[in-house]
């Protein structure tokens, strides 16, 4: 009688542009957000939350469209993100590559192809781990692939601390940090523009994909109605497996830009990590990729916010604590569809 | 039949989602004692009246009394109850705040203070989830008042069957007739800890309870079989039963004869007839099922597009051109 | 007349006709049994351990004190198998509510904690101060059972994952909090000092002497266990099994799914109280890092492995895989310390216990969800691969009947 797949309640992805007078004020309310942000936390600080938000966004959306597609909640991402840190760098240092890079060509071809190897490989240790370890228990009581999905984001972490050993690994910063733009008395590192850059490049082309290819189409209808889907002709083994390969490829992409940034990392790095990207999910929107971008900004706003103001050690506890209120009072978050009544 | 007291009176019943108006002003009744059915065309709203009637949803205006008792409204202002939560707590920081001014008890006042509020807020917060009924009418004192939810419909007197069967499939049937229960016992947290007299007895009471629950539904024999493994009549019965153990007063059954054979139907309808004279229960009715609504109904409702557009005995409703009209053809019969 | 037939007992016929009279039988009289069961166990494990082989991995004295340790462990799987287990509520901060009981215990009795609290225990009862251990045990547990409906009121009514990761969220929280507030907590340096149980005419527990700890943590897991099992067997059981069924249908069915949820969270938060409290009275300091998720995970990891819902699986289960962890990949590391081959000799097979954690928690949640000792129920739920009679074609997913919730 009524309709079914009540269950699924991926949101339309709504994009910032999508229309008349709400999109302006939704546009007005970032601006000023982030003007108000600006003069808080002076130029660098707010260089540094856009960076830390722009690889906080690359892994939330990662988590958005699994959950979007399975209605699972892949505890492995963050681990994929961590995983994408030490591969690019263990290229890199394979390469010879241990510092500063100033030779641009040379350095955009070594970005080049840090960033598509990374991608590609991560992206294809997704698709691996959805084929191994969800696959198989698609139709299984919830907690079944809630239960494995921790395991294997422990296995993730300790066959990295087999390699690389429990401490700080250095990666390699090869994008020169100290390239600087000099404006007045501000200096902002070139790195952050390009981080920046390419999130956002990035996020765009995954909205043109999801919106505008057979794919992405096929992407959105699984997520929306499995079964109708599967009836419409879509291979919903496959869009799965494309929708994993996307969303770590995306976390890869986010390791290697850590990398140049922060120049270390460690096997634990995607626990927390992907906590608060996680977060950042949620509190856009889970299901929705604007959302999750917009959330990881947010969340990095809020980290480098606590920090320039001396709670760095209370920083996660902050974000988690917006993780709890953001489900406990509006679980649809920002941009998802405002969740039922209360009987 | 005319001195029946009604045991359900909804009145004006409205449910709008969003631009889509579901319920449109729906008054209905249920005498006591009889058998109704609620019947019209697939989107006439039926389900989400269903719904509104056992507490799922709100409605968006409109009332329903059930035995008596205000159980569903609009909610009418919750937002006061927040207040009711916090007085307490604030009462005590005052008094505390005095104590402190007025120099009794020092410096312990204020340790006592925030202890009694905190403890008196948790409390509160407590109250609001758990709502007792002492609670609720306490808040109805203050015109606060929210819709009571499934779980209160039950403990009120109604009791529902679903329409795609939601037995508890891993369970036994007497173990799904136990939870059926769960109303009618008083054990308590304390008597499950230790395991007190009063606790077994109470379940040997209830398991004999249960047994007779089963055999009136024609059910003998089959407790302890997993409700999967029952066949798909004995599954509605089942059903039936599982509602039957909360000791209603009023049964709802959603479609009880989706699915079955003429002589499964035939069966089934006996079986309501033998609820009604044998357990005094009244039954409501939705139903696709013209044969079962036409023959043991005292009274149809026809719902379409959100609105009642006839009611009255089988006879009437069947030849109600505006009921022929909604459903474009006649009724099957 | 069924369309679909159960799966087969395992274990052939006469072993399941024997398993069987002994179910019924140690059902009938569960709670003599617990306790003939434990008896037999506190009085085995000694015995075990001063025998080769297994007296050649370490003396009986340490093999006690781990038996000790892993006692909480036991505890809290118990606790954590009522949340995840019985009543189907994915916990995953469950850390969170240990760090509570050990705090709580470590402000009852310890100088540091004391000094905060504005009493003296020490001054007021000179040695024997550790008689705050046996009323602390249930006051820890009633305190941690507040948190854990502080936790559980605004949050039982998410859905199961989203449940798993707020808990996850206070599970970082709460020991971020203990870390942070060095003033009331003494930070990373944690509360020391904590004082060790006390019987009067036995005197303060040692660290040298294993057995007032061993017995001890016997007493309390025989009396937990109990109590679960009641709980189980119960009404309230009853609730929780139903609810984790079917929630939509328990509610309709008159369960108040808010409040017996919560039950659930609370009883198992007080139950990871008393562990709390038993473990700072056995380490005598207690700071934030023991409570990490690391904890969170390895308990749920013994919940799954042991058998979801089967309280004496999870029990033997989280045994087995301390004493392993503890015993076997040390001794592991130390012999191939000495033997020297090449590549095991570089291994940290304490380090690789995680690794192997998470292999058998993917393996099991693949192979064998149910766990090593399954609850029988919980087998049928999990392998039910059946069409089930009423279900066609033309029937359309299970409805939702919350209006848009």
């Amino acid at each position: 009688m009524t309709a079914s797949s009540a269950t699924a309640e991926a949101p339309p992805a709504r994009t910032l542009a999508g229309g008349s007078v709400r999109a302006l004020v939704q546009l007005a309310v970032v601006v000023a957000a982030l003007a108000v942000a600006f003069v808080v936390l002076g130029p660098e600080q707010f260089i540094n939350a856009l960076t830390l938000g722009a690889i906080y966004a690359l892994v939330a959306i990662g988590y958005t469209m699994v959950y979007g597609i399975i209605e699972l909640i892949n505890f492995a991402h963050g681990d994929v993100f961590m995983v994408g840190t030490f591969v690019s760098l263990s290229v890199l240092i394979n390469l010879g590559f241990t510092g500063a890079v100033r030779e641009p060509l040379l350095l955009v071809a070594l970005l080049v192809g840090v960033f598509l190897f990374s991608m590609v490989v991560m992206g294809l240790v997704g698709v691996l781990i959805e084929r191994a370890a969800y696959r198989p228990l698609r139709n299984a009581p919830r907690l079944a692939p809630l239960i494995t999905a921790i395991g294997v984001s422990f296995i993730l972490q300790n066959i990295v601390q087999l390699f690389y050993g429990p401490y700080q690994t250095n990666a390699p910063q090869v994008f020169p940090t100290a390239a600087v733009v000099q404006i007045g008395d501000v200096r902002i590192p070139i790195l952050s523009f390009f981080i920046v850059a390419v999130a956002v490049g990035l996020m765009i082309g995954l909205q043109l994909f999801i919106g505008r290819t057979r794919l992405g189409r096929a992407m959105r209808s699984t997520a929306l109605d499995r079964d109708a889907a599967a009836l419409m002709g879509v291979n919903i083994n496959r869009t799965i497996a494309i929708t994993f390969f996307i969303g770590s490829a995306l976390a890869g992409a986010a390791g290697v830009t850590y990398g140049l940034q922060y120049g270390v990392t460690r096997f634990d790095l995607g626990f927390q990590a992907g906590l608060k990207a996680f977060t950042a999910a949620v509190l856009g929107g889970i299901g929705n990729q604007v959302g999750a971008a917009l959330g990881g900004f947010i969340i990095g706003f809020i980290e480098v916010g606590a920090a320039a103001f001396g709670y760095t050690r209370w920083g996660p506890a902050v974000v988690f604590g917006v993780l709890v209120i953001v489900l406990v009072f509006r679980p649809a978050g920002l941009l998802g569809q405002q969740v039922g009544e209360r009987a | 039949m005319s001195e029946a007291r009604d045991i359900l009176v909804a009145e004006r019943v409205t449910r709008r989602f969003g631009g889509l108006v579901a319920v449109n002003e729906v008054d209905f009744t249920i005498p006591e004692g009889a058998i109704v059915s609620l019947i019209g065309p697939n989107g006439a709203g039926k389900t989400t009246f269903f719904n509104v009637l056992l507490g799922i949803i709100d409605p968006t205006s409109g009332r329903v009394e059930f035995d008596g008792r205000a159980m569903i409204a609009r909610p009418r202002r919750v937002g006061v109850e927040s207040l009711v939560w916090v007085a307490p707590s604030v009462l005590v920081v005052l008094v505390g705040l005095a104590l402190q001014a007025t120099g009794v008890l020092g410096g312990a006042a204020i340790a006592l203070t925030a202890v009694a509020a905190i403890g008196l807020l948790m409390g509160t917060l407590l109250l609001a989830i758990v709502r007792p009924l002492w609670y609720q009418n306490l808040l109805l004192r203050f015109g606060i008042f929210r819709s009571a939810r499934p779980n209160d419909m039950v403990q009120a007197g109604v009791a529902r069957t679903f329409q795609n069967i939601r037995l508890f499939k891993n369970m036994t049937a007497v173990e799904n007739v136990l939870i059926g229960m769960h109303t009618q016992m008083r054990a308590s947290l304390a008597d499950g800890f230790l395991s007190t007299p009063r606790a077994r007895r109470e379940e040997d009471v209830s398991d004999r309870r249960a047994q007779e629950i089963l055999t009136l539904v024609g059910l003998h024999g089959i407790g302890n079989e997993l409700a999967k493994n029952l066949p798909y009549g004995d599954q509605r019965r089942l059903e039936i039963a599982r509602a039957l153990a909360s000791g209603p007063k009023l049964l709802l059954l959603d479609e009880p004869a989706a699915g079955m054979n003429p002589k499964e139907t035939q069966d089934l309808m006996k079986l309501i007839s033998r609820l009604r004279t044998d357990l005094g229960l009244t039954v409501l009715l939705i139903e696709h099922d013209m044969k079962v609504v036409m023959g043991i109904s005292d009274r149809v409702t026809v719902l379409d597009a959100g609105r009642k557009i006839a009611e009255g005995t089988p006879e009437e409703v069947r030849r109600d051109p505006r009921v022929i009209e909604a459903y474009l053809g006649t009724p099957a019969a | 007349m069924s369309v679909v037939q159960d799966l087969p007992a395992p274990g052939g016929r006469r072993g399941g006709a024997v398993r069987a009279r002994i179910g019924e039988l140690s059902s009938r009289h569960r709670s003599f049994s617990i306790i003939v069961g434990m008896a037999l166990a506190a009085a085995i494990l000694p015995v075990l351990a001063a025998v080769p082989p297994f007296s050649s991995f370490q003396t009986q004295n340490a093999w006690m004190d781990g038996f000790t340790n892993a006692g909480v462990f036991v505890l809290l799987a118990l606790g954590l198998n009522l949340v995840v287990g019985v009543a189907g509520l994915l916990d995953l901060g469950y850390a969170a509510f240990f760090a509570i009981g050990a705090y709580a215990y470590a402000y009852a009795a310890s100088p540091f904690g004391n000094q905060i609290l504005g009493i003296d225990f020490k001054g007021l009862l000179g040695d024997s101060a550790g008689l705050v251990f046996w009323p602390m045990l249930v006051i820890g547990a009633l305190i941690a059972a507040v948190f854990g409906i502080l936790l559980g009121a605004p949050t039982l009514r998410l859905r199961g994952d989203y449940l798993a990761i707020v808990t996850l969220g206070f599970g970082e929280i709460v020991p971020i909090v203990f870390l942070n507030s060095d003033a009331v907590t003494n930070g990373t340096n944690g509360i020391g000092g904590v004082f060790r149980p006390y019987l009067p005419g036995l005197g303060s527990f040692s660290a040298v002497n294993p057995w007032p700890y061993y017995l001890t943590m016997m007493a309390v897991v025989t009396v937990v266990m109990i109590f679960c099992y009641r709980l189980a067997g119960s009404r309230i059981g009853r609730a929780w099994e139903a609810i984790r069924e079917d929630e939509l249908a328990a509610a309709a069915n008159g369960i108040n799914t808010v409040t017996t949820k919560l039950l659930a969270f609370a009883l198992g938060a007080s139950t990871a109280g008393i562990a709390g409290v038993i473990n700072a009275a056995k380490l005598t300091v207690v700071s934030p890092d023991q409570f990490g998720f690391v904890v969170s995970f390895t308990v749920l990891a013994m919940v799954v492995l042991g058998g979801m819902g089967n309280f004496w699986g999870v029990a033997v289960g989280a045994f087995v895989i301390y004493t392993i962890n503890n015993v076997l990949l040390k001794t592991l590391n130390q012999f191939f310390d000495a033997v020297a081959i090449p590549i095991l000799k570089d291994i940290d097979f304490i380090g690789l216990q995680f690794l192997l954690y998470g292999i058998a928690l993917v393996a099991m949640m693949l192979l064998r969800p149910e766990g090593l000792f399954p609850n029988s129920r919980r087998q049928r739920e999990l392998h039910a691969e059946v069409i089930e009679p009423g279900a066609d074609a033309m029937t359309l997913p299970e409805v939702t009947e919350e209006g848009g919730r």
